[in-house]
Formats: C-alpha cells, sequence, structure tokens
C-alpha cells in the first residue's frame, strides 16, 4: 500500500460508519423499549437524540466530501466513499424512523394498547440484527454475505402484513381503538422501512465490491 | 484557534530590477504543518519561497521590503546570519541536485560546511538518522560510498531531503520536489512528507493541483505576484472564498 495516509482516512471514515451505526441501533432499541414500557419521558428523549445522529451524518459527509476535493480518489476507493455517503443517507433515515417511533410513545401516552406487543419486537429485532450484521458486511467487503441479508426483508414484510391485518380488525371490531391501532401500524410500519434501508446498504456493499449497482429485493406488487 | 505563524510576512514587496514580483503578501504560517503555494506559471511562488531563506538576495538587482518574521525575528534586517539561517531554513530543489560525490560525501558535506560535528561516529551517527529519515538506510547502508549520482531519481531526491534534515533545521522549504519523478515515487515522496511534518514546519511550492489538495494542510494561492487566498486545504478545495481561486483550482483557467 502506497498511499498510507488515505488508507488511513479511510479507516477512520469506516470507524465513523460503525460508531454512526450503534447510534441507529441504539436508536431503534430504545425506542421499543420506550414503546414497551410506555415511557413517554424517553419517547421525548429519543426525539431529541436524533439530531445527534444527523450530526454524525452531516460531519461524515463532509469528510467525504474533502476526501474526494482532496485525495483524487478512483476505482474501489471512490466507490468506497460514494457507497459511505448512500450509507450514512440510509443510516440517518433509520434514525428518523426511531425518531417517529418515539413520537408514537409520546402520542399514545399512558393509555392502555390495543393489543400486547409480539411481532413489533420481534420485527424491531429482526431489523436490528439484519442493520448490524449489513454494516460488518460493508466493512468486510463481504457481497455474499449482503445478499444473505436482503432475503431476511421478506420476513419483516410478513409480520408487518400480519401486524397490519390484525390491527384492522381490532378497529373494524371497535372503532374507538382506531387511533391507538392507527399509532402501532405506523410504528409497524417504521420498523418495516428500516429493514428494507437495510438492503439498500448490502446494495452499496455489492456495489462496492463488484462495481455494479444492483436491485436485489424486487418489490411483490 | 489563532495559531502562533512559525512564518510571517506583513506587506512583503520583492523587485526584480523595475519590475515588483510580490506584491504585499501577507501570510502567516503555521508551524509543524505542510503549506503548499499553487498559482500559475510566473505568479510568484517560488520567488516567494525563497524569500524565506533569503535565496533571493545570490539574484542581482533584487530589492525586497516589508518583513519577513520567523520565529519572531525578521529575517530580513541586514544583520541577519544567512549561514544559520540557511541551516534553519532547508531547501529541497525541483530535480535532484545531489553533488558529484559518494552518498557518504553528499551526507557529510553540510555538516563539514556548517562545522557541525567532528567525530568520525557523530558523523556516522548523524548520516545514519538522517538516512533513516527519509527510507533509505536500509536500502543504501552498504552503498555509502557509491556515487549518488548512480541513484534512481526518487532515491536522490530523498537523498536531498536527509542532506537538508541532517543539518537539523527548523523549515524546510521544497521548490517542486517531485516534478521530475513518476506518479508513484511522487505519492511516496509525500507520505515522506507526512512523517516529517511531525517534527518540521514545511513548505512546498507545486504547480500540480492534485499534489497540494492531497499532501498540504494549508494552501496559498498566488496569482500574477499577489496572494489570492490562504487558508486550510480542506476548505480552499471544497469552498474557497474568491472566485479567482475557485476558476483557477476547477482549471477554468491556468
Amino acid at each position: 500500500m502506497i498511499r498510507k495516509s488515505f488508507a488511513e482516512h479511510i479507516k477512520e471514515l469506516e470507524k465513523e460508519v460503525t460508531v454512526m451505526g450503534e447510534m441507529v441501533v441504539a436508536a431503534i432499541n430504545r425506542s421499543i423499549e420506550a414503546l414497551k414500557a410506555r415511557n413517554v419521558a424517553e419517547g421525548k428523549q429519543i426525539i431529541n437524540d436524533d439530531a445527534l445522529i444527523n450530526k454524525k451524518r452531516w460531519d461524515i459527509e463532509e469528510k467525504c466530501i474533502n476526501l474526494i476535493a482532496t485525495q483524487q480518489p478512483v476505482a474501489s476507493d471512490l466507490r468506497e466513499i460514494v457507497a459511505v455517503l448512500c450509507v450514512v443517507t440510509e443510516l440517518e433515515r433509520m434514525g428518523d424512523y426511531a425518531e417517529g417511533i418515539g413520537k408514537i410513545v409520546v402520542m399514545l401516552g399512558t393509555e392502555p394498547l390495543v393489543k400486547p406487543l409480539v411481532d413489533i419486537p420481534q420485527m424491531a429485532d429482526i431489523g436490528v440484527n439484519m442493520l448490524k450484521r449489513s454494516i460488518d458486511a460493508f466493512l468486510r467487503r463481504d457481497a455474499e454475505a449482503a445478499k444473505a441479508i436482503c432475503a431476511e426483508d421478506d420476513e419483516v414484510d410478513l409480520l408487518h402484513e400480519q401486524v397490519y391485518r390484525e390491527l384492522l380488525s381490532y378497529m373494524i371490531e371497535d372503532p374507538k381503538t382506531i387511533t391507538r391501532a392507527t399509532y402501532l401500524i405506523w410504528a409497524a410500519h417504521n420498523l418495516e422501512r428500516i429493514a428494507d434501508r437495510v438492503t439498500n446498504i448490502c446494495e452499496r456493499t455489492i456495489f462496492l465490491v463488484t462495481g455494479t449497482m444492483t436491485e436485489v429485493n424486487v418489490s411483490r406488487y | 484557534m489563532e495559531l502562533v505563524p512559525k512564518i510571517e510576512t506583513v506587506g512583503l514587496n520583492l523587485y526584480y530590477g523595475d519590475f515588483l514580483a510580490l506584491k504585499g503578501i501577507n501570510m502567516k504560517i503555521p508551524g509543524q504543518n505542510i503549506t503548499a503555494i499553487v498559482g500559475p506559471s510566473g505568479c510568484g511562488k517560488s520567488t516567494l519561497l525563497r524569500c524565506f531563506n533569503r535565496m533571493n538576495d545570490l539574484i542581482e538587482h533584487t530589492k525586497v521590503e516589508g518583513k519577513i518574521v520567523i520565529d519572531g525575528l525578521n529575517i530580513l534586517e541586514p544583520d541577519t546570519d544567512l549561514i544559520s539561517l540557511r541551516k534553519k531554513v532547508g531547501m529541497v530543489f525541483q530535480r535532484p541536485n545531489v553533488f558529484d560525490l559518494s552518498i557518504y560525501n553528499n551526507l557529510k558535506f553540510g555538516l563539514r560546511i556548517h562545522r557541525m560535528l567532528d567525530g568520525k561516529d557523530e558523523i556516522i551517527q548523524s548520516i545514519r538518522g538522517g538516512l533513516e529519515q527519509v527510507g533509505l538506510w536500509q536500502e543504501l547502508k552498504d552503498k555509502l560510498g557509491n556515487n549518488a549520482r548512480t541513484l534512481m531519481l526518487e532515491q536522490q531526491q530523498r537523498l536531498c531531503i536527509a542532506r537538508v534534515l541532517i543539518l537539523k533545521p527548523d523549515i524546510i522549504l521544497l521548490d517542486e520536489p517531485c516534478s521530475a519523478l513518476d506518479p508513484i515515487a511522487t505519492l511516496r515522496i509525500e507520505e515522506l512528507l507526512q512523517a516529517l511534518k511531525q517534527e518540521y514546519t514545511l513548505v512546498i511550492v507545486t504547480h500540480n493541483m492534485q499534489q497540494a489538495a492531497r499532501a498540504s494542510d494549508y494552501t496559498g494561492f498566488m496569482y500574477l505576484g499577489e496572494l489570492v487566498e490562504f487558508g486550510q486545504t480542506n476548505q480552499v478545495f471544497t469552498n474557497p472564498k474568491q472566485e479567482l481561486t475557485e476558476n483557477y483550482i476547477s482549471g477554468h483557467f491556468g
């Protein structure tokens, strides 16, 4: 390796992506815990803390821009920086989804839930697990692992549909539950989006390794 | 945070005869950093660099006005000791200017001129230190008697840097140090400069914009004898303050 200092810049960038990933994982986990515990104060805190994730994204973006402007990256070096720019955008949006669940926690207040939380925490577990491994695959440049993670998105989609159908039946049965059930549908939708954005990170990993952009999960509709 | 400048020029004018080559340059160069000076040919960047160790004194009919303050002292004062100034402010040139002597004698040359060391062991230690700093010791330790001109260009340029380093300078001026080298050798020299900035203040003149962007912490852009812009390299190359700088670094003229 000739350009040691450039390699160090890239390493630093990767470390930042790892940190940002951990921040988003923590935000999602906290949002689900707050939903389960009906912890309004924590919901508000999650909303506030999203600003830190946003700031991290801008910081990383600035570093990428500086590297492009000053280091003239080409080939896989350039792909890596472009991929990092895309990955942090996905992570930032996932942070917004966690923040969205925080808002739902605040809006639900202490009213009783229309149903026990089973599928929603499970969606979060699967999503968080996919997210952690997708960042790991990205940093290891493991296109095969990235492809495998994309396949798991179906599981989250199925749970999402299940939650939707179930809550719909609650609403039909008792229109008084409509507001609260809608909030939960919204939370489930946020988690579905998180898993979907994980697949975008995986697509970037494949792009980084192969140089070709492919859409791994094609919508079934 | 305002950095204490290692080199500061105040209203620096330089005339070659009647021609005003540097026009009121005000510049603060921070210590232990790499500062690049860029600009089109003839803009005065090499002239400015040569002011920092008063190399322009060697050119007839030059006149200098203003101040150049290095570590708090105005080096344009007439009582400045030029020998010790040039020891403190070393210089590396465009083409490696090794002497037609052995590697050993090339390095010993400066030590002798400056009467720095006497004992043979001390000299050897010093030469070894210099060659280690530029990453040549392993390659050359058994060939110190060979003529320096037999080395590859990149090695010659490294040797020139070592020759400066063993005089224990504070500041190293580099005038297009990579223009005679291929791109790979260029990157390796840049890596060396990165390592050296921990201990030294480096000022590099280059017409290679990419090199300035890659290898420096601060960049000054000169045009027609004026310093148009000076700032952190990241800022100059991502968001220059002057339109002239923007046009030049993006290749719209020059």
